[in-house]
This record gives C-alpha cells, sequence and structure tokens, in this order.
C-alpha cells in the first residue's frame, strides 16, 4: 500500500477503501521499520498522525467537506516552522526552539487534511548539498545506503524515496529539492519565486528561498503545489496570481513543443551515464513530437559564483539573529554580552553555517561590496536575461539536474568547493526565479537514480508538469522502489 | 551676527516616531508606557521564519512630512538592511533605507534674529525603531533587561544639512519641526517620550585674518561626506556628534557649551577636520557638560544590502496627490496669512501659529464675530493663553467658546471698560460659564458712561476734597489724581478713564 502514487492513495481514501487512519499506521510502521537506515525524519509525530488522521476518518463519516489531501501523510523538512512542535532547522542554535505559528504552507496542508507526520532532516539551516551538514544525522539515500540523498531536503527526498511519506515537503534555495529528488529518484519542483509564500520558512537566502514538493510522480507533485501555491499577504515577495489546478491539466500535451538544451550543461565534469540518460530522455521527447534545440546561457559558468555571493550574503544577515539574547541555544559559560553572543554562535553553529556567514560577511563588507556583491547582483541579472532569450526560443529548458548521482557520505565533506559544484545546474533557476522541476530518468549502472531537469519561465508551472508528465507516462522509472527490506 | 571668533556649524539629524496605530512591518501596538515586552509578536521580536509587511499609513505619513519639508519625493523607493549587532535589535539588522531614500533635498524655513531663513534638508528616510536597554544598577550592572515594545515603531530620519550656526538657529529648527509635524498630524513630538530625537554633528570655522574663500555658486557644504580641512576657506574644527540630547532646550545648551570646548580646545592643540577621528560625545544634563562616548574601535560598518523580503515602494501621482491634500496649511503659510488678512504684526501671527491649528481657527472665529482682529489677538494671546497654561488645557477643552468671548470683546468696546475689571469679569465667566452680561451683573459692574450722571458724581467728589483742591490751585496738578480715585471708587471703576479726566479737570478749573 506504501509504495502507491499519492493520486493513487488519494483515490483510495476518497473511495472509501482504506481508512485515514490505516494508512497513517502504514506509513509509522515503515518509518519505524526503515529509520534505523534511512534516518531521513528528525522528529516523527506518530500520536499526532494518529489523532489527525482519525478526525479525518470522522469527517468522512460524518459526510463533512474534506480537503483535497485528505488523510494523506506528509513529511515536512525542519526548516519549516510547525505550532508547537520543534523547529531545529538541523541546528544545535535552534534545538530547543518551538515556534508559536505554523509555517503558511503547513497551515495549507493542515486546511487541506493532510497527516503531518513528521520533520524531516536537512543540512543546517539548508547550507549543503548532502544533508551531512544535520547538527543531530546523517541521512542515508534509499538506493545505497553508503550514499548521501543530497541536500539540503534529503530528509524529505530520501522519505518519499523510501515509502516513509508519500509527499514531503522541501525548500530549494540552489537546488536543495531538485537535486536530493534526482539522487533519490523522486519527483521534486522548485516553484518561481514568489509562487509561495516563504512566511514561517526560516530563512537561509531570502530572495533565493522556496518552498517545493516532492512525490514519486508528477500527479502527486502536482497535487502538493496546488495545496501551497497561492498568495499570500503576510509575504510581501509572494505573487498575487491565480493557481491554476495544476493535476486537472497534466495529461493534456503540450504542442507545439519546444525544449532547450543548454550547452552549457553539458560540459565538464559531468558524469558519463547521467549524460547518456538525459541524452536518451532529449530522444525520448523527439520522438513524442518535440522539437529539441539547442540553447546557450552564456553566463551560467559563473552562476555558482554569483551564487555563493548573493546567498551568503544574504544568510550573514539571517543568521544574525541566532545571538542567544532573545531565543536559542545561549552559551552556558561567559564574560559579558560580546563574549556570550561569540559563544552562543561558536557553540551552536556547524563549520558550514559558519564558513558561509563569514564568506557573507565578507562580500558585504565595506571595500568589498562592490567587487563581491554588486557584482554579483549584476551577474544575475545577466543570468534571468540569458533565461529570457533562451525562453523565446523554447518553452522548457532540460538538461541534468546534478552532475554526478549520489555521492558517498564523507565523498566530498571535506572539499566544500567541489560540494558546491553539485548545484552547478540548478542554481540558475533560483538566481532568476524560474521554475525547475527535477523527474526520474534512469539508473546507472550500479542502481543510483539520475534526474532529469526541465526549466520554465516565471509562473508556467502548469505548463512544466505537463511537459514532465509527457516523458513520465512513456517511462517507468517513477514507478521503481529502492530494496529496503 | 555675532563678534565670535568662530562661526558655529551644525548639522541636525532628527528621529521622529510617526503616529500610526501600529508598528512599521507588524501589527503590534505602538502606545507608549505599555508593560513591557507586552506590544509585541513574532515579527518584531525577529523569530525565525517571520516576514515583515510595510504598514502603508506610516509610508503615507512619512510622505506627508517630506511633503511639509519641501523635499522632492522619489517615485521608486526601497529598503535596506542595516547591519549591526545590539540586544535591543532582535534581528540583529535593522530595516533602513539607505541608498535610495524615499526623499530628498528638502528645507526648513526658521526664525532667526537676522529674519527667515532656510535650513536645507539632505533627506528623510523611513526606518524601523529599536528596543530599549534597562540596566540594573542596583545588581551592580550585572542583569541588563530588554524591553522590546519600541522595536519596529516607525521612525523618520531627517538629517539636515550643516547649514543651522548657532545654538538658537538649531533650537528654532527642532522647533519648527515639532510645530509642523505636529500640525500635519505625522507625530506627537514628545521629546521626553522620545517620540522625537536628535543628535547633533557640530564643528566651528574659525575665522583668521586670511579672507575665505567662496563656495562656487550653488554649492553646499558637503555632509556626508566629510568636507576637508578648510571649509569655506576657514580652518575647520574636527567634527563632534553630540547625542543624548533630551530636550530642545538640551540641544541649545549642548551647542552653546560645545562650541565654547571645541573653540578652546583648538586654541590648545589647533587640530583641525581630518586631523582626528570624528568623536562621539554625550550631553550630560545635570553637568551642563558634554562627555567622550566610548570610542568605536574602529568604524562601523554596517554592510547594508537591500531588503529581500520586502518589495520596492513605487510612489505613484495618486498617492502623491493623497499626501498632497492631506497636508492642509502649513505653520509657515499659516503666519504669512494671518499677517496679511488679519493685520497682525509678525510676532503675533508666530505666537498663535506656535499654538496650533485649533487654537488658530478659534483666534479666526472670534476676529471674525468680532470684526476686531486686534482685539481678539490680544485676548487671545494674552488671557486665553494664560488661561490654556494654568489650566494645562488646550483649545478643545477651553470653557469658553468664540461667541462668548466675543460677548466680552464687544462689552468692553462698548462700555470703555477698563482692563483691570474687563479681567475680572472674564476670571467670572471662566468660573461660572456666565455671558458677559451675566457676569458684569454679578459682579456689580455697571458702566458710567453718561457724561451728565458723571459730571455729578465728578461734583460730589470735589465738594468732598477741598484739600485736593486747594493743593491744585498752587500748581499741584497731581492733586487731581485724589479726585479721580475718588471718582472711580464711586462708580467701582466703571467710568471711561478719559471721561473721568476730562471732567475733573473742567470741574478743578472752574471751582
Amino acid at each position: 500500500m506504501i509504495e502507491r502514487s499519492a493520486a493513487a492513495l488519494l483515490d483510495s481514501l476518497s473511495r472509501g477503501e482504506m481508512s485515514a487512519e490505516a494508512l497513517t499506521a502504514a506509513f509509522l510502521a515503515a518509518i519505524r521499520q526503515r529509520e534505523p537506515k534511512v534516518r531521513a525524519f528528525l522528529h516523527v509525530d506518530e500520536a499526532g498522525a494518529l489523532e489527525q488522521a482519525r478526525a479525518v476518518d470522522l469527517r468522512r463519516q460524518r459526510g463533512e467537506p474534506l480537503g483535497p489531501l485528505a488523510g494523506l501523510p506528509v513529511a515536512v523538512k525542519d526548516l519549516l516552522c510547525t505550532r508547537g512542535q520543534r523547529t531545529t532547522c538541523a541546528s544545535k542554535v535552534l534545538e530547543d526552539f518551538v515556534p508559536p505559528y505554523d509555517a503558511h504552507v503547513v497551515t495549507r496542508l493542515k486546511q487541506a487534511g493532510a497527516i503531518l507526520i513528521g520533520k524531516t532532516n536537512l543540512d543546517e539551516f539548508a547550507m549543503g548539498s548532502s544533508t551531512e551538514n544535520s547538527a543531530y544525522q546523517v541521512t542515508r539515500n534509499p538506493w545505497d545506503l553508503e550514499r548521501t540523498p543530497g541536500g539540503s531536503s534529503g530528509g524529505s527526498a530520501a522519505a518519499v524515496a523510501a515509502g516513509e511519506a508519500p509527499l514531503a515537503l522541501g525548500t530549494d534555495t540552489g537546488g536543495s529539492i531538485r537535486q536530493p529528488a534526482s539522487l533519490c529518484g523522486v519527483v521534486g519542483l522548485k516553484p518561481t519565486y514568489g509562487r509561495v509564500s516563504r512566511l514561517g520558512l526560516v530563512a537561509f537566502a531570502s530572495s533565493l528561498d522556496q518552498v517545493g514538493p516532492f512525490a514519486h510522480d508528477v500527479a502527486g507533485v502536482a497535487r502538493l503545489l496546488e495545496v501551497i501555491a497561492g498568495h499570500d499577504p503576510r509575504d510581501s515577495t509572494s505573487v498575487d496570481r491565480p493557481v491554476p489546478p495544476y493535476s486537472q491539466s497534466l495529461e493534456r500535451p503540450v504542442k507545439p513543443l519546444a525544449i532547450g538544451v543548454p550547452r552549457e550543461h553539458f560540459g565538464a565534469g559531468l558524469d558519463a551515464a547521467v549524460e547518456q540518460a538525459v541524452r536518451a530522455a532529449l530522444a525520448l521527447y523527439q520522438r513524442l513530437g518535440a522539437e529539441v534545440k539547442e540553447v546557450s546561457l552564456p553566463n551560467s559558468p559563473h552562476a555558482i559564483a554569483a551564487y555563493y555571493l548573493v546567498a551568503t550574503a544574504e544568510a550573514s544577515s539571517n543568521l544574525a539573529r541566532y545571538d542567544g539574547v532573545h531565543y536559542g541555544h545561549r552559551a552556558a559559560v561567559y564574560d559579558d554580552l560580546i563574549h556570550m553572543v561569540e559563544r552562543s554562535r561558536g557553540e551552536g553553529f556547524g563549520a558550514e553555517v559558519k564558513r558561509r556567514i563569514m564568506l557573507g560577511t565578507f562580500v558585504l563588507s565595506a571595500g568589498y561590496k562592490d567587487a563581491y556583491y554588486l557584482k554579483a547582483l549584476k551577474v544575475r541579472r545577466l543570468i534571468r536575461t540569458d533565461f529570457d532569450r533562451a525562453f523565446q526560443e523554447c518553452e522548457v529548458i532540460a538538461g541534468p539536474t546534478s552532475p554526478t548521482p549520489a555521492f558517498k557520505i564523507g565523498e566530498r565533506t571535506d572539499d566544500p568547493l567541489t560540494m558546491y559544484l553539485s548545484d552547478v545546474y540548478t542554481i540558475g533557476a533560483n538566481l532568476a526565479g524560474i521554475a525547475g522541476i527535477s523527474i526520474p530518468c534512469g539508473f546507472t549502472g550500479t542502481g543510483l537514480p539520475i534526474g532529469l531537469q526541465l526549466q520554465a519561465p516565471p509562473f508556467e508551472e502548469e505548463k512544466l508538469l505537463r511537459i514532465a508528465r509527457l516523458y513520465e507516462r512513456e517511462t517507468d522509472w517513477h514507478t521503481r522502489r529502492p530494496k529496503l527490506v | 551676527m555675532s563678534d565670535l571668533p568662530y562661526r558655529i556649524v551644525i548639522g541636525l539629524e532628527v528621529h521622529v516616531q510617526l503616529l500610526t496605530r501600529t508598528k512599521l512591518f507588524c501589527g503590534c501596538s505602538t502606545q507608549f508606557g505599555l508593560p513591557p515586552n507586552s506590544a509585541t509578536c513574532p515579527v518584531c521580536t525577529g523569530l525565525p521564519g517571520t516576514l515583515p509587511v510595510m504598514n502603508r499609513r506610516a509610508f503615507e505619513l512619512a510622505l506627508r512630512a517630506a511633503l511639509a519639508l519641501n523635499c522632492e519625493i522619489a517615485r521608486f523607493t526601497k529598503w535596506d538592511r542595516k547591519n549591526y549587532y545590539y540586544p535591543d535589535l532582535p534581528k540583529n539588522y535593522q530595516i533602513s533605507q539607505y541608498d535610495l531614500p524615499f526623499s530628498k533635498d528638502g528645507w526648513l524655513e526658521i526664525d532667526t534674529l537676522a529674519g527667515p531663513k532656510r535650513v536645507g534638508i539632505i533627506r528623510a528616510h523611513l526606518e524601523e525603531d529599536a528596543g530599549k536597554m534597562l540596566h540594573d544598577e542596583k545588581g551592580g550592572g550585572r542583569d541588563s533587561l530588554v524591553d522590546l515594545n519600541r522595536t519596529g515603531t516607525p521612525l523618520l530620519e531627517i538629517v539636515s544639512y550643516p547649514e543651522i550656526n548657532s545654538p538658537d538657529e538649531a533650537k528654532a529648527y527642532l522647533e519648527e519641526i515639532r510645530l509642523l509635524l505636529r500640525e500635519i498630524g505625522v507625530s506627537d513630538c514628545e521629546m521626553q517620550e522620545g517620540s522625537l530625537r536628535c543628535d547633533a554633528n557640530i564643528n566651528l570655522h574659525i575665522l583668521n585674518p586670511s579672507p575665505p574663500t567662496p563656495l562656487p555658486h550653488g554649492e553646499r557644504g558637503a555632509f556626508p561626506p566629510l568636507p576637508p580641512s578648510q571649509v569655506w576657506g576657514w580652518p575647520a574644527t574636527p567634527i563632534v556628534e553630540v547625542k543624548n540630547l533630551n530636550s530642545i532646550r538640551a540641544v541649545g545648551r549642548a551647542m552653546e557649551y560645545e562650541a565654547d570646548r571645541q573653540y578652546r580646545k583648538f586654541q590648545e592643540d589647533g587640530r583641525k577636520l581630518g586631523e582626528e577621528p570624528k568623536e562621539t560625545r554625550g550631553w550630560d544634563e545635570a553637568r551642563g557638560v558634554t562627555l567622550p562616548q566610548r570610542r568605536k574601535e574602529e568604524a562601523a560598518d554596517y554592510r547594508y544590502f537591500p531588503e529581500p523580503d520586502l518589495v520596492p515602494v513605487v510612489v505613484d501621482d495618486a498617492w502623491l496627490a493623497q499626501a498632497r491634500a492631506a497636508l492642509g496649511e502649513l505653520p509657515a503659510q499659516q503666519r504669512a496669512r494671518l499677517v496679511q488678512q488679519y493685520a497682525l504684526s509678525e510676532y503675533d501671527a508666530g505666537v498663535l501659529t506656535r499654538q496650533g491649528r485649533a487654537l488658530v481657527a478659534y483666534f479666526e472665529e472670534v476676529a471674525r464675530l468680532s470684526g476686531d482682529s486686534k482685539a481678539a489677538c490680544n485676548w487671545v494671546t494674552n488671557q486665553v493663553l494664560a488661561t490654556l497654561n494654568e489650566q494645562k488645557i488646550d483649545i478643545g477643552s477651553f470653557p469658553l467658546s468664540a461667541t462668548r468671548l466675543t460677548g466680552l470683546l464687544v462689552e468692553v468696546r462698548n462700555s470703555g471698560m477698563p482692563a483691570q475689571r474687563s479681567r475680572e469679569v472674564y476670571a467670572r465667566m471662566i468660573e461660572t460659564g456666565e455671558s458677559a452680561k451675566e457676569a458684569m451683573e454679578a459682579l456689580g459692574i455697571k458702566v458710567v458712561g453718561d457724561a451728565d450722571a458723571l459730571r455729578e458724581i465728578v461734583a460730589r467728589a470735589v465738594a468732598a476734597n477741598p484739600k485736593a483742591v486747594a493743593d491744585f490751585k498752587k500748581g499741584k496738578t497731581k492733586a487731581a489724581d485724589a479726585i479721580k480715585g475718588a471718582v472711580m471708587r464711586e462708580t467701582k471703576g466703571m467710568a471711561r478713564m478719559e471721561l473721568v479726566q476730562q471732567l475733573v479737570l473742567e470741574a478743578l478749573e472752574k471751582s
């Protein structure tokens, strides 16, 4: 039962073939069984989940109106605030932080009747590409327990891949949804900046962060996006545009369809198996009637540099609040105020977070700001222009999501620059504010999943999902499950 | 202007809390004096995941203020983060405006000894206030408490050009800003409550025998960046920023003190602008001195960058027109109109305007009803203001309506009632709420205006004072006063003095 897609489960629930309680219990059982290996969750709310499920069942029995996700368990990245429930951001700094509010997306999930089963692991404050930077635990890739699930939303991706939750929420600042989706063989979508409210998403880099869905398939992602997307007046950067019924139009083909393939995304560093799978996917699109053409994103070689300047600059400011004064970790021993702040932050943050805070502080500093931060903003505009120009010739831009399949735990932890390159193809969408999705498009010879990334212009999620579904319908990668048992 | 051996140069940085019900980026109350940390929420306490949403009302008030300050309004303006660590700043950054403030290049006209003067305004921008630190002195300074009620209150920062040239001008500038912003409903400008705060940058241009180089036409002294040491051709002392100025009077005193201190220091060490780092000094009200504040080890680097959680603000024509319409008559316009329309002196127009629009309206009503703007002005600026001050009330709760006061003015004019008695009538009207007529009756005041009746009284007084008459005959003209006094006693002071004077002299001449 738990291996089925979210859409199939929702159908069964609505037809009364199973109760929400039974379904939730099944996922909780899977979690109990598989978590010792995968360790995707930081916190599982067994009692709360069952209680929510029983409430849904009761409503269904009484014939009361039910939300679109009624009775379906959803896992939530622990960067998203949940009222009355610890939200740690996988950091020691927020070890005991219990928000007095729900993130907007969590409110939407509750309104939709979803069952919040637990909070998933991540790189501390979403800073990382392997989930190894969590202060609490290392999450393992369900396809190969020696390997990372990617990151930073590695817990959410692994939870879905492992069959511990049919749907999950992640956040994507530079590829943190798409890259782990790719490495874990699931579908993950980063919406257009402004499509989903960031309220209650603990900020890493405010101008890049977006919340997005994970599922086994495109339909599951569409269902979850429908629920979380839309205007929220409490987030000034959330855009007031109607939300199309994404799940309703999935089967409608996009015709004519031109797919742009950026030559810059097939250069050095791209794993051969990944390239092969992605090229095969493009060939399939061609067979389905799409025109596949080369496009150029000439400034994409600068994307990583620009990203690590903009993102760290914002992070250095966003994370300044964790000083031990008002909440969060405070050092036990200190001499004076400055010492207290220094020690609290020194003890509370992990190495990667400190590295990025220092980098961000440096690039904003007098004398360096023009050369780094302001120049990065200019590059960011050029990257957006690249995409705008490319989209004049095609509906979507396609390529690999990640240059490599899942890498081994510990393999890159001593080499932050190589780790940063994991996001080389995904970062552009964040800098440009556009939408992107990763869908399974094959496996390596050793059985590791490979992801195809499709990127669409701002607010073209509907078209993006239809084009993704076009491929998915012709393939069965998304139906495969890792052998964990 | 003065014969001081230096010219004082002052630039003021004024922070004004805007009169919004709620904070700049959240819905918390801005009310003063609430229990500590009761007016706070996840947004203004900077909890993770919270986001600011701009209070449009605050922006509108700021827009109105900038228009009143003759500023140029930016049609596109954005928010920036000013990063620094302090426990009263829970996010450890302040949302402010850096390179694209919503307004710039304005001016404010102030009254000086030499006549009206325009002080240039570099910029006015919006930002959020910080909280307050409460240091526990009893605990040996061990415990410090933070009150975040004020955190996020909308603040308008108004930065003047260094075009203020005396302590009196500095006071006049602040008084005018306070009046202006109160009048247009932007702020209550209570310095005691911190809704108006002021920092002053001051230095001196030492007047030495070599003639100053004139500035090229239209150029202003730069502020900031720091001008070279020889501004206007004169050697300048290092700029000092004076903080902790808690009243307008304190600003005046601190500027007096600081100018004198800088001059004496310059006499001693000859150090000029640029030869030492900018110093921050605090005003010690009790001791009447400025004292050096702890010097920061290095210049603060606020690492400004655009606030990614807020969108830029676009001010369209309609919004601007709406703000302009809400301005009403500004104090300077009002002063000019009072002088022109009611033939008041500049001084009287100033006194009335300073009291606010409601009092001016009261004056105008009395002037209109009585048809005598001079008398109306005298009564309002003297008696009425005295009563308001005594009773610590404003014109809204003043017991005499304009019509009632006009009634008294008319009685005085018709009767020629002496000033002394008219004030008694006024006092009784205030006390009892009676009309002028009723009060006069109650006080037994009956004007003796009839010459024949008065002549009889004078004759009786002359008959009753033979000694005075004799003295008068001897040439002691002063002796007539005794007769006059007797007449006034007889009439309870309700005879027209000029008439009494005339009749007494007539009677004495004849006797």
